[in-house]
């Protein structure tokens, strides 16, 4: 990752308000340099960060710090809502309500039209059931009218395309009457690129919109651009009004914050966003998951439920405290292994975790060897999953036989075993809220929720 | 000090002409960057912490990266101490200068391509999808077409729709040869046909298309150390030139985008395309800081002469020139 995220890059301005009760603008101010700076460097618009941070700091400011919370989450939370607020809370999809809907496809040079218009009218296909036309109307790329003919046909879609000698505007107007007479319920026109101040080419389009009388718009623009994104937008929606904006490329490692500048300069939602080269690389657009990517949090959020959707509260509380007394069993690692197993696959979940390192997981592997480590278990009587101390040479080649594996490999179940043993007691030390290890000894404070509460009585005064 | 004046002496004096053409290319560019630093200029009577934060912001704002746009600020904020500066006006100079000192600071650069003597010269060209490749390549041959240069071309591309047509239509408007392989198949196995086609016909310029690709897709940036291979065998000095091309739009994602490539293939310049719009393409300062990479040619439009070799002095010169005046 080629920046830091913005909960690492907070850290250190964490520690100046630590233990304070209120976020005032004292306290405020370093962090909101830091979010500001994170904003920027994830490419969203100067004036919209400064916007921004004004709107958060007013937000924030006499905010209590509730209960176990630290300033910082506080102060992230609000961010990342006020982002959310800014992207739009919903995914907007596109207006398909008139026959024919007519869609253009506009944008810079290189911004991924051509490839856009294909993904959507496959998604328009597999997902809505319509029957598309694509309409080749770039006439001056060199070959930009094969690229969409190439397409087309390996989606199977027809292009509707008059070579570069026809005006554009001619191409539209003839595309209009084939797609009435072959019955395309969606018809979406193919501009070529443009510079927004190239006024000769914006005419064009005014034309084309004219004619054509689109009820969407779609701007469809790079992830990596910069802070000029604003003036993009912003007069190709003067010129034309946009209704929507596709953001491309977002497979990559930037961050999108022009998804933001986008939202605020010309208030139209983002329809979809482009997230690969196959033509099926195209979702709709979720504002929270973008504010997230914005931040550097990775989809915590996504984590965090789908692990409370599986665990049990108690239960993991018990084989915590079990594991703390050093009872750790067969029978809890394999409660621990299909509990992970809930979560769906490895390599999903570390995606998930921001920070993770990027680590090649073959969910294939892991699940057979899930399997194996199951297997094995299964064929020890109950004593022995409790109390692993039990197996000797005898057991051993018992277990093996009747789970049908080899010595060896029980023998690194056992291994294994011990391993997490030794790793849940590191755990120990590890402070629950930070995730970062102590040097304290922890104290006996294994939080029990169903405590009673001791309530010291008064002592009656007589 | 003094430092521009002496560059607009020595521009205005010398080549007013390409000066000119230059400076038109990159007017929006430079128009909204100067004004509103000579806006500022005029707004703050003196130099105080809140014009330093504005001034960081316009930097900021021309996709100057933010560690960059500190570095500089902070500079200038020592030269003004050092010198004791109170009018705004008189710090646009030192803006431009220290600008231009972190640019140049680390010795030498040339916009020269570098030639192969007595062998074929390979260029690659690399970059993220859609910034500009194919038409920067159709540029470049023109260019050194005209410099009695005899080229070839090798649509690399084989994996985008219709890219391997692009570059053959530029190849026929330029009467040059281009080796073209199937779509869909791999680009190395053309780029070893074109390479043993142009040794045959003594050609002196090979230029190699390549796919767009993100810089973060790990098969991809492969299958580019794949064609450097392939290069080095039949060129063992090659290629000679492989050309980073960036979108002038393109944020604070360049670096990253300049620094995964570097990692995969020796980057011996950057191309910098669609400097005709409002863009600023002010990243190449930051990789420039970063990574020791010059910009070799800015692209300034859609036509075949739109190639420029890029001139740090005019370059600047065209960012700040109404600042100056």
């Amino acid at each position: 990752m080629a920046f830091e995220s913005l909960s690492e890059r907070l850290q250190e301005s964490l520690k100046k308000v630590r233990g304070q009760a209120t976020l005032t603008e004292e306290n405020m101010d370093e962090m909101l340099r830091e979010i500001r700076l994170a904003l920027l460097e994830a490419d969203v618009n100067y004036e919209v960060v400064r916007e921004f941070i004004a709107h958060t700091k007013e937000k924030a400011l006499g905010q209590d710090v509730l209960g176990s919370l630290k300033p910082g989450q506080v102060v992230v939370k609000i961010v990342h809502d006020e982002l959310v607020e800014l992207l739009g809370t919903e995914a907007s999809e596109l207006d398909l309500s008139t026959t024919p809907t007519i869609i253009m496809m506009v944008g810079l040079q290189g911004s991924g039209k051509t490839t856009s218009a294909a993904k959507i009218a496959k998604y328009l296909v597999e997902k809505k059931s319509k029957k598309p036309l694509l309409v080749a109307a770039d006439i001056y790329r060199p070959a930009a009218i094969d690229q969409l003919v190439t397409l087309g046909n390996q989606l199977n879609i027809p292009v509707f395309e008059r070579g570069t000698d026809v005006s554009a505007q001619d191409i539209v107007r003839e595309a209009l009457a084939y797609g009435k007479d072959n019955h395309h319920d969606v018809i979406l026109i193919d501009t070529a690129g443009r510079l927004h101040i190239d006024e000769p080419l914006m005419q064009e389009l005014a034309d084309i919109k004219e004619i054509a009388h689109p009820s969407d718009i779609l701007l469809v623009v790079d992830a990596l651009t910069g802070q000029d994104i604003v003036n993009v937008a912003s007069s190709f929606n003067e010129q034309l009004g946009i209704t929507g904006a596709v953001l491309t490329k977002l497979d990559g490692d930037s961050r999108g914050g022009g998804a933001i500048s986008i939202r605020h300069v010309t208030h139209v939602p983002i329809k979809f966003i482009g997230t690969g080269e196959k033509l099926d690389a195209i979702d709709l657009f979720y504002p929270d998951r973008m504010a997230d990517r914005i931040l550097g949090m990775g989809d915590v959020v996504s984590l965090v439920e789908k692990v409370q959707d599986v665990y049990d509260e108690k239960e993991s509380i018990k084989t915590v405290e079990r594991m703390q007394q050093g009872v750790f069993g067969f029978d809890d690692l394999l409660e621990q292994m299909h509990n992970m197993q809930k979560l769906g696959p490895i390599s999903g979940i570390m995606k998930m975790i921001p920070g993770m390192p990027k680590v090649d997981i073959d969910d294939e592997e892991t699940n057979k060897r899930f399997k194996v480590m199951e297997s094995i278990i299964y064929s020890m009587t109950p004593e022995e999953r409790k109390n692993p101390d039990l197996l000797n040479a005898k057991r051993k080649i018992r277990i093996a036989n009747g789970s049908g594996h080899t010595v060896a490999e029980v023998n690194r179940l056992v291994k294994q075993l011990e391993s997490t043993k030794q790793m849940m007691k590191q755990m120990g030390n590890i402070d629950p809220v930070t995730g970062m290890p102590t040097q304290r000894k922890k104290q006996n404070n294994t939080y029990n929720p169903y405590r009673k509460k001791v309530r010291h009585k008064k002592k009656k005064k007589r | 000090m003094g430092f521009f004046s002496k560059i607009k002496d020595a521009l205005v004096g010398n080549s007013a002409k390409q000066n000119e053409k230059y400076v038109a290319g990159l007017d929006k560019s430079s128009s909204s960057l100067s004004s509103k630093i000579n806006e500022l200029a005029a707004r703050y009577r003196e130099i105080d912490d809140a014009y330093f934060e504005e001034l960081e912001n316009i930097l900021i704002m021309s996709d100057v990266g933010v560690s960059m746009v500190m570095t500089i600020v902070d500079e200038i904020k020592k030269e003004v101490r050092l010198q004791n500066i109170k009018d705004p006006a008189k710090i646009n100079e030192i803006i431009v200068d220290k600008m231009f000192v972190i640019y140049a600071n680390e010795g030498y650069m040339t916009t020269k391509i570098n030639y192969a003597d007595d062998d074929l010269t390979v260029i690659l060209m690399v970059g993220v999808n859609g910034a500009g490749k194919t038409t920067t390549i159709a540029k470049l041959a023109h260019m050194m077409l005209q410099d009695g240069k005899s080229v070839m071309l090798a649509a690399g591309d084989t994996f985008r729709a219709g890219a391997i047509d692009q570059l053959a239509v530029w190849a026929d408007r330029l009467h040059v040869e281009c080796i073209k392989g199937k779509e869909g198949g791999d680009p190395s196995a053309v780029v070893f046909d074109a390479l043993k086609h142009a040794k045959e016909k003594n050609i002196d310029v090979l230029i190699c298309d390549t796919a767009g690709r993100l810089q973060n897709k790990v098969n991809l940036m492969n299958e580019l150390e794949k064609m450097n291979r392939i290069i080095k065998r039949v060129v063992p000095n090659g290629p000679q030139e492989t050309l980073l091309v960036i979108d002038a739009t393109t944020g604070q994602n360049g670096v990253s985008q300049a620094s995964e490539f570097a990692k995969i293939t020796d980057i011996t310049g950057i191309v910098l395309t669609k400097m005709d719009g409002t863009a600023k393409g002010g990243i190449v300062l930051s990789i420039k800081d970063k990574l020791n990479i010059p910009v070799k040619f800015i692209g300034l439009g859609e036509q075949m002469d739109d190639l420029q070799e890029f001139d740090l002095e005019q370059y600047i010169y065209g960012l700040c020139k109404n600042m100056m005046e």
